[in-house]
């Protein structure tokens, strides 16, 4: 098993493929697509368990020698990201066997699914800049076929705005991997770790990584370039809402973890100071402009914002221990948030509406769905002892141990906001009685099985808020290999 | 040479941003379209100009004799050019099913806003007895 890197990413193209030339577009869609996501899960732990025993592990595709070839490498960082990308797939295709509809299977829902899963463990997995730009391409090109995919009113409009600043963001990510390449004459991450620190042009470098800052700050909706996203995902499905909020943006931070830890490091007074300001703003912007809406699709799209704001500020401040409060952060968020949007689309079967004052009182209607928002909810607003708290806490706890006061204050403040919106839809949706006018519920097709994914992801955040030590363990270890990448760079090098 | 290309890539990317700034779609295409050309002149560049001669190894060779062009830059400028044909027709055809619905493609007109704001609006769609 020496090619087990290889596997996250081959196996949900393969099954593209077959959804494709099998044509498989009947009730049997659901049941493939769940077999091949439980598949991706067993790989994907399988490699989180080999990188558990080697700390890293490379693949040299085509046996091509250093630093020539193209590798795909696994660290702990990345090995986690796979392993929470087939979790929340699997999540997904499970509540979408019985969300998506027919049209929507014929219109290629399942492979796009497939195809923008191999895209992000592709992205999660390569060691060369080239294959980063080549799988973020691969994952816009999915996405956007998800998006458009049944052609329904007004949410064209709102695709072209997703589709033309992603076009713009990765020209623009092109441009600076062609300047990074002039500048270095290599592509490949370890060895520009090396060429990196001995380039003399260190302004010519820093406006290169600043470009490339602005190209991963598209995608991850950081401050000031977040406005496509609530545009673009209140309209989705809710199974692909769910997928998309979850970890399209989530691909966005790793890149911008894994270039700011590991390539551009030698001007980190004005990198990632800048990190830091876009990140407190990021933060206070989404939430701010969270607490005004009314639509539970739109609150929580802003506060996929707010909550990207926290992984780079863990970024920013830059020692183990933040980086290891970013990845516990992005573990906790990848999960609760992906859950919040299935609960969005139960509670929209439930109400027919996603508007709050259109409902009300689903907390005596619907009881096991109550507590399915309410722990990943306030999961997100940092309430003891689910995960969001520990995350919260680490990040705050490694920007005192920095002297970074006002970060802290902010992170603070704005997770006392996030759990005012998330009160607000508690309120609104569970407590408030029924209002008297208003949509009927969608007919017929509520189900249990919907509600199975959703228990277990809010299992998960319970499990990860109460076993927090092993965690901890693992992410420390994480954030110590992202500061000291010497290991990543041996393994990469001595795998050749 | 080098300066000269630069100078280039510099005017085809402000004339991207001009057309692509205008508010009207089909210009904004155009601009992505110009503005790939000229990240791809920018590749080649980097990528240095000096030899000339072809990176091609001959028989019963292992290795390049003489000083020869950099290959890579042109492999990276494939790829791309692949990609962004396909993000360009994947663009055009976008618009143009848009067109259909909006009848307009100024994202500043209110035909083409009205559509944006129709997801916007509570989707009601029967109406609950009074109690």
């Amino acid at each position: 098993m020496t090619n087990l890197l290889v596997f996250p990413i081959l196996l949900p193209l393969v099954i593209a493929v077959l959804f494709i030339l099998a044509r498989v577009r009947d009730r049997h869609a659901g049941t493939v697509a769940i077999a091949g996501a439980l598949a991706h899960l067993f790989v994907s732990f399988m490699l989180m368990a080999r990188v558990m025993e080697q700390k890293v592990t490379v693949l040299w595709v085509g046996a091509w020698p250093y630093p020539a070839g193209i590798c795909l490498v696994a660290d702990y960082l990345s090995a986690v990201m796979v392993l929470i990308t087939a979790v929340i797939h699997t999540a997904v295709v499970v509540y979408a066997a019985k969300d998506i509809e027919t049209r929507q299977i014929k219109a290629g829902f399942y492979p796009f699914m497939q195809i923008l899963t191999a895209a992000i463990c592709g992205a999660f997995l390569t060691g060369d800049l080239f294959n980063l730009y080549v799988w973020f391409e691969v994952m816009l090109m999915a996405s956007f076929g998800i998006m458009v995919m049944e052609n329904p009113a007004g949410r064209l409009t709102n695709a072209v705005k997703y589709v033309a600043l992603n076009l713009l963001s990765t020209l623009f990510l092109i441009t600076a991997i062609g300047l990074l390449y002039g500048l270095t004459g290599t592509l490949n991450l370890a060895d520009l770790h090396d060429k990196a620190a001995r380039v003399e042009n260190t302004a010519l470098l820093t406006s290169t990584g600043m470009l490339m800052m602005t190209a991963f700050g598209i995608k991850a909706a950081l401050f000031p370039l977040f406005f496509w996203l609530p545009a673009a995902y209140h309209t989705l499905p809710a199974a692909v809402a769910a997928f998309f909020a979850g970890l399209l943006t989530k691909v966005g931070v790793y890149a911008l973890i894994r270039l700011f830890t590991l390539v551009f490091v030698t001007q980190t007074h004005i990198t990632h100071t800048i990190l830091m300001g876009a990140a407190m703003l990021t933060m206070v912007s989404g939430v701010v402009t969270a607490a005004s809406q009314m639509d539970i699709r739109r609150i929580l799209s802003f506060h996929i914002i707010s909550q990207v704001g926290y992984m780079i500020l863990g970024l920013a401040v830059f020692t183990p221990l933040a980086l290891a409060g970013t990845l516990v952060y992005l573990v906790h968020n990848i999960i609760a948030k992906s859950n919040l949007f299935l609960v969005g689309g139960l509670i929209h079967r439930a109400t027919g509406s996603f508007h709050l004052s259109h409902m009300g009182s689903l907390y005596k209607t619907h009881g096991l769905l109550s507590a399915g928002f309410f722990i990943p909810a306030f999961s997100l607003a940092g309430f003891p002892p689910l995960s969001g708290f520990w995350a919260k806490l680490l990040i705050i706890y490694a920007c005192l141990e920095s002297g970074h006061y006002t970060a802290a204050a902010v992170a603070a403040a704005v997770g006392l906001l996030t759990a005012f919106s998330m009160a607000k839809i508690w309120l609104e949706a569970f407590w408030k009685d029924t209002p008297q006018k208003g949509p009927l519920p969608l007919p017929g097709n509520y189900s249990a099985w919907m509600m199975v994914p959703v228990l277990c992801l809010c299992l998960f955040t319970i499990l990860l808020g109460l076993f927090m030590e092993p965690a901890m363990q693992l992410s420390l270890a994480a954030g110590e290999q992202l500061m000291n990448p010497a290991a990543y760079i041996l393994a990469v090098k001595g795998g050749g | 040479m080098e300066s000269f290309l630069a100078l280039v890539v510099g005017l085809m990317v402000s004339a991207a941003f001009f057309l692509m700034l205008s508010g009207v779609l089909i210009r904004f295409v155009f601009g992505l379209i110009l503005m790939g050309n000229a990240v791809n002149l920018l590749i080649f560049t980097a990528g240095r100009l000096a030899p000339v001669n072809p990176p091609l190894i001959g028989a019963k060779q292992t290795l390049l004799a003489a000083p020869a062009a950099n290959a890579l830059p042109q492999a990276l400028i494939l790829t791309a050019i692949v990609i962004g044909f396909a993000m360009t027709i994947f663009m055009l055809i976008l618009l143009f099913r848009t067109h259909d619905q909006t009848r307009t493609l100024d994202a500043d007109q209110d035909r083409f806003i009205f559509e944006t704001d129709k997801t916007d609006l509570p989707d009601i769609t029967g109406q609950r007895e009074q109690e």
